[in-house]
């Protein structure tokens, strides 16, 4: 085990971090399936807005997702700008 | 792997990337489709100018829905740039090239501007102390949460647009390679399974996703615009 560069083990170690920041992922999975589920309800109540609610839901996702996209931009800075092998030396 | 969009040429400091020179392309395009749909005008459209009437009816129509009426004339033209500009460059997947929203350089001055028109409009319409009180209300100790909302709402506007696009770049790469490395261990020097196998994901990133975003885009501004707008009395 002596033979891991420093290097080495903060890219493994952001890596890491990227994986465990998706976990985000969990809560936006149930925000959308909460959002959805509920549209389903509206629309078997009043068929006739089905337009509307359609238009609304998508709305809704998309704001639901930006959790989920933050996730995404740190994991994505974390695999490939690397912030943290500078403060190495 | 590299992310970032590829760099054309370099003058002294300045890097133009494929982002800009999409950019400038998309800006002749429309330039050349606006000045040849108005050129020769009938009574009974048809062709370019049918399609022109076609795209500037819906945004009125959705500007008018989402702001009133009263509104829909001053915000209708800044709406329709916004769409006509971001849900074609963010196509260009379909053309194998990298959409010009997967960029932040692209998204960040949008959200700025959309910010500045939002916080512009609110003045204007409420005056600066109004304004003010609108932000404040409804007691004063409340200003600090409704300054980090208004400050975060160009972050997230911008992010949302970006990441979402990234997310599709990074997919279809994937995608692409997986297919050429299975079709490469078949012993085959044409990569045979990129032929139809990805066009579903190809539609869903190229096509559904920038008509999404870029609507949840100018959505947003607009309700943004029409509270601020408002005042909360």
């Amino acid at each position: 085990m002596s033979h891991i560069t420093p290097e080495a083990f903060v890219l493994g170690m952001s890596a890491l971090g990227a994986g465990l920041a998706m976990i985000a992922m969990a809560g936006v999975g149930i925000g959308i399936g909460f959002n959805a589920g509920k549209t389903v309800e509206g629309t078997a109540r009043q068929p006739e807005a089905q337009g509307t609610l359609l238009k609304l839901m998508l709305v809704g996702v998309a704001l639901t997702e930006t959790a989920g996209i933050f996730a995404l931009i740190i994991s994505i800075i974390l695999m490939y700008a690397n912030p943290f092998i500078g403060s190495l030396s | 792997m590299e992310l970032g969009p590829k760099v054309i040429f370099t003058i002294g400091k300045v890097t133009v990337t494929e982002t800009v020179v999409w950019g400038w392309i998309f800006t002749v395009l429309l330039l050349l489709f606006v000045w040849r749909s108005t050129r020769r005008m009938e009574r009974v459209p048809k062709g370019a100018q049918a399609v022109a009437e076609l795209f500037v009816e819906v945004v009125y129509n959705m500007t008018g829905d989402a702001m009133g009426k009263e509104n829909r004339d001053k915000f209708a033209p800044y709406i329709g740039t916004l769409l006509a500009f971001i849900v074609p460059g963010s196509m260009l997947g379909l053309l194998d090239c990298r959409p010009i929203g997967a960029d932040l350089n692209f998204t960040v001055p949008l959200a700025l501007i959309s910010f500045v028109m939002v916080h512009y409009n609110g003045v204007r319409i409420r005056g600066a102390k109004g304004y003010l009180k609108d932000l404040s209300s409804p007691y004063v100790a409340m200003l600090p949460l409704t300054l980090l909302d208004d400050i975060f709402f160009p972050v997230t506007l911008a992010m949302r647009l970006f990441g979402n696009l990234l997310a599709g770049v990074i997919v279809m790469t994937l995608v692409y390679g997986g297919l050429a490395s299975l079709s490469a261990m078949l012993g085959s020097v044409v990569p045979f399974f990129q032929l139809a196998i990805p066009l579903p994901l190809n539609f869903f990133f190229d096509m559904f996703e920038p008509v999404l975003q870029g609507y949840i885009f100018v959505m947003l501004t607009m309700v943004f615009t029409s509270n601020a707008m408002a005042g909360k009395d």
